[in-house]
């Protein structure tokens, strides 16, 4: 039986039909994480004892025809996600130890749907990255390679062991968070679909939290209706989390199959750089075209002050951040590190816990707060992104949804731009303006770059329109056919 | 009549302006779910909001913000619709989260005013700038082990509401009249208990002097002042160590102090320059807090009658002097006592005997009026009895004080002792011969015209009837005997 080249929708039916059990279709994945994971180091912590009983379980609820959708699907669930009982790491050594006593809104939501967990994916340390290179447990190694090139990639980030994991056939289908473009940027580099819903679809309540106002968890799959069953599940209000939305959670299977025609598509024309990389320009010019085929108008629209998404969202995020990490300092969870007093202890703890880019984010945050500079730097980033968002919302009187390249490369190899945390930080110029709007955006792998790697589409929706992003991420992936294989199952 | 300091340079004005922190009364924390409950064993109330593990989010409890929002109808303050709230961030190991969720930019409620009033009678209007919510931090107990803190989180998250006075009060009787009529109010409205010793309430005390007619000077801000005596001593010892700088040539600097009560002065705690930068900014997590107006309205409609308003008509339905009422409004508990004994009875009796007889026996017995053993309808019955001339107002005072003593019903009490009034004249008129008797020499200077001796035979006659003669009927049989 080969498991590997099914989609969750796929196997959900097979399960129903009785084609195979849970416990044969988990087991074969079990089994490729183990073999696989040391090689890709997706996953921080395997739970395939766990995963097998939960199989067992959805076996059990399959033939008493009690099962929910996702009833025997493996996933891989970012080790952001407080588990029950699983240790949670945020990648970092800050929490090495930490098994928490919860499990988090969004994987109960899915452990309620039958769902079962091969374990925990590794990610950049407090998701803060965008190559996960910043793991403390190690850099996750993207499935793909350049044509010609023995050169291991990274499989971009913070989600990366997430987007590797199910490229590389060892998952099904993933969880991540999104705060700047860390779900759309590693599904891109790794050919799947990741979604990231309008901030406040899904609950924060469980997750470990980067940028409060930014983070919001999503879902990767190698299909947009695979991406659209998970968040399906996933999505919903929480009185737990006072930003979450209590609005009704639609049929995303449905809108995903509506198609495009007579929706209006706009083109940011701030997303035109100069010296945009030719195949990315290229695809995009594709994309639109697959879109004109099939029924849509094209628009041309302005969105005039994207160009002050990256500055404002490193502001925005660091700040957040430099508060929300506080509460790791060795006193109650976690790893500590003795010191001769209180705060030679949090010094001493904080040190060796966190790893230097954290350290350069909390820095920054707590210098854009403080007394004197706050005024210039977080308030007037505030203001712009008011007006982001603006942007967006003008442009939605006008169109249904955007679509933009996803990142403005394809993967790029471990140690690239390593030196540079500028250079780093420019990975997100298409997805942070997105995500300090809040609107919805997926990536949908579109094709391949010259050297053979995944590019990704990005198509950007209005608040709480996800239907809409799903039904023109759908086109998209019909009609750019991607079907390639990474290297590492290529032989599969 | 002003109060002022002389110092070496002539006198000086006192400044003075409160920051209350008033514990809020509510079943659960102000973002958490876990019990605000006073007095449990230590880190038995603490959920994971609290100990803020990763991933926990706060969600504000409404009743708390209610609460906030009767203080401030009850302060004649304006109600913010709309507020929010903001981090205020430093390490602490009582803090777990590494920051305090705070009203910074928007409190919920705006400018307000309290009335107090003073020794001379006069009153005055000290303005409340503001009142906003905040979480307490957890308590670090320094006393249990030799080389280490112990924390307690049970009251990190408990409600608080900061209410912020104007620099209005100028002497230490007007701060002190100051917070005894905010802990009234506030114990009105039942959004906090006042109790200083357990903390639930504490005053940080804002101190300039300046000489009259002179702007403000520097501050010195007195951290954490846990009664109303201190308050005042507070301000005082504060004030004269001001005074003190400026005349030596010094300038005060602005900081904060703490008072030590057992040598009657304040000492430095940390100055401006060691002071935290808290880099506030808006709390994430939390949505902006809109309050409905009508929402708003409802709670104005339900407010309880506050103690200025009842002393008012207390003063009009009981025909009372202002002066008495003030008294019986101080507590709501003694005010509806003193109701429940008035209420078809005569007010300025009722009034007399709750003020006087009533307080003192619970003070004598070492009784609060909560724990009182005679209950407001016991007491009525006692007036009943003298007004339907059982006893008269002698005996009552002794069957008020077994009363106090045993719990017993005044009528049980008076009834096993043998304490019913005489009205029999048989009885009385043989009492009055014997006396008259007994005095032939008071008896012929009365005779003669010193006739303020009545007194003295009234006395004597219910001497000998063991104070249970009906005055007026003893009065009435001297009378005629004496022609």
């Amino acid at each position: 039986m080969m498991f590997f080249d099914l989609s969750i929708v796929e196997a959900a039916a097979g399960l129903r039909r009785r084609e195979f059990s849970a416990r044969e279709l988990v087991g074969a994945h079990v089994d490729a994480v183990a073999s696989l994971n040391k090689r890709l180091n997706a996953f921080i912590t395997e739970t395939p004892e766990l995963a097998l009983a939960q199989a067992d379980a959805a076996d059990v609820a399959l033939a008493a025809g009690t099962a929910g959708p996702l009833a025997g699907i493996p996933l891989a669930i970012k080790d952001l996600f407080c588990t029950e009982g699983v240790r949670t790491t945020a990648a970092s050594r800050m929490l090495a130890n930490f098994v928490p006593p919860y499990e988090s809104t969004v994987t109960a939501n899915l452990l309620r749907d039958g769902a079962v967990f091969l374990g925990k994916a590794n990610l950049d340390e407090f998701a803060m990255g965008s190559s996960n290179m910043t793991s403390a447990f190690g850099p996750v190694e993207n499935p793909w390679q350049r044509a010609g090139s023995n050169a291991i990639l990274v499989p971009g980030g913070s989600s990366g062991g997430s987007a590797a994991s199910v490229a590389a056939r060892i998952a099904m289908g993933a969880t991540g968070t999104d705060t700047g473009g860390s779900i759309r940027q590693p599904a891109a580099f790794c050919g799947v679909a990741g979604i990231k819903p309008t901030y406040g679809r899904c609950s924060r309540w469980g997750i470990v939290a980067f940028a409060s106002s930014l983070d919001q968890a999503g879902a990767f799959g190698r299909s947009v209706a695979d991406c659209a069953v998970l968040l399906g599940s996933m999505a919903g209000f929480d009185p737990k989390d006072s930003t979450s939305v209590d609005r009704p959670v639609p049929d995303y299977v449905a809108a995903a199959r509506r198609g495009v025609r007579g929706l209006r598509i706009g083109v940011p024309r701030e997303y035109r750089m100069d010296g945009m990389n030719a195949d990315v320009e290229a695809l995009w010019q594709s994309g639109l075209r697959w879109l004109r085929d099939a029924g849509a108008e094209i628009v041309d629209v302005s969105l005039p002050h994207t160009k002050y998404g990256l500055a404002t969202y490193y502001i925005v995020a660091p700040a957040e951040a430099s508060s929300n990490l506080a509460r790791y300092d060795g006193v109650r969870f976690g790893v500590r590190e003795d010191g001769e007093d209180l705060i030679d202890l949090y010094e001493r703890t904080r040190e060796t816990g966190f790893g230097d880019e954290v350290k350069r984010r909390i820095m920054i945050g707590t210098y854009v707060l403080s007394a004197g500079y706050y005024d210039a730097y977080y308030l007037r980033a505030q203001k712009v992104r008011a007006l982001i968002l603006k942007d967006f919302t003008d442009a939605f009187a006008r169109v249904d949804a955007l679509l933009t390249p996803t990142a403005p490369t394809a993967a790029f190899a471990q140690g690239e731009k390593m030196d540079d945390p500028i250079a780093m930080y420019l990975n997100d110029v298409f997805t942070v303006p997105a995500s300090m709007a809040g609107v919805p955006g997926m990536s949908v792998p579109a094709g391949p770059d010259a050297q053979g790697l995944p590019l990704g589409l990005q198509v950007i929706g209005r608040p709480f329109d996800e239907e809409t992003v799903f039904a023109v991420s759908q086109v998209i992936e019909d009609a750019a056919g991607f079907s390639a294989k990474p290297q590492v199952r290529a032989g599969a | 009549m002003t109060y002022t300091l002389e110092g070496n340079t002539g006198s000086w004005e006192v400044v003075v302006g409160l920051e209350v922190h008033a514990q809020v009364i509510s079943q659960s924390k102000l973002f958490s779910g876990a019990s605000a409950e006073y007095g449990a064993a230590p880190n038995s109330q603490v959920s994971l909001v609290d100990a803020a593990f990763p991933g926990m989010l706060p969600v504000l409890n409404q009743e708390c913000v209610a609460q906030a929002v009767r203080t401030g109808l009850g302060i004649d303050a304006h109600i913010n619709l709309v507020s929010r709230f903001d981090r205020k961030n430093y390490f602490y190991a009582d803090l777990p989260s590494g920051y305090q969720i705070s009203q910074f930019a928007h409190p919920i409620v705006g400018a307000g005013a309290i009335d107090i009033e003073l020794a001379d009678g006069s009153t005055k209007k000290i303005g409340v700038t503001r009142l906003h919510l905040e979480q307490d931090a957890g308590k670090s107990l320094h006393d249990q082990h030799a080389t280490k803190s112990y924390i307690d989180l049970n009251r990190c998250g408990v409600a608080l509401m900061e209410i912020v006075s104007e620099p209005d009060m100028r002497s230490p009787e007007e701060a002190g009249a100051y917070l005894r009529k905010l802990r009234t109010v506030l114990r009105y409205l039942g959004t906090c208990d006042g109790n200083m010793e357990e903390g639930s309430m504490r005053a940080d005390v804002n101190v300039s002097v300046r000489k009259h007619g002179e702007p403000f000077r520097t501050r010195c801000e007195v951290k954490n002042v846990n009664s109303v005596r201190f308050v005042q001593q507070a301000v005082e010892a504060e004030a004269k160590r001001q005074i003190e700088v400026w005349e030596d040539g010094g300038t005060v600097l602005q900081e904060t102090r703490l008072y030590d009560p057992s040598r009657g002065e304040t000492r430095s705690m940390r100055s401006k320059e060691d002071a935290h930068d808290y880099r506030y900014f808006p709390d994430p997590d939390l949505l902006p807090l809109v309050l409905d107006e009508d929402w708003v309205e409802s709670l104005r409609a339900k407010l309880p009658e506050l103690p200025d308003a009842k002393r008012a008509r207390f003063t009009q339905q009981y025909g009372i002097p202002f002066y008495d009422a003030g008294v019986l409004v101080a507590e709501h508990i003694t005010a509806d006592f003193y109701e429940t004994v008035a209420t078809g009875r005569d007010g300025k009796i009722a009034a007399n005997w709750v003020i006087g007889d009533f307080f003192a026996g619970l003070n004598r017995t070492g009784h609060s009026i909560e724990d009182s053993p005679v209950s407001a309808a016991a007491l009525g019955k006692l007036l009943d009895l003298m007004a339907d001339s059982t006893i008269n107002g002698r005996i009552a005072k002794e069957v008020l004080e077994v009363m106090m003593d045993t719990g017993e019903d005044p009528a049980a009490i008076i009834d096993a002792r043998g304490l019913r009034q005489v009205t029999d004249m048989g009885a009385i008129d043989k009492a009055v011969d014997a006396v008259l008797a007994a005095n032939p020499d008071k008896l012929s200077e009365y005779k003669s015209g010193k006739e303020k001796l009545f007194g003295f035979f009234v006395g004597q006659v219910m001497k000998a009837m063991a104070g249970k003669g009906n005055p007026a009927l003893v009065n009435e049989a001297l009378k005629s005997k004496l022609g």
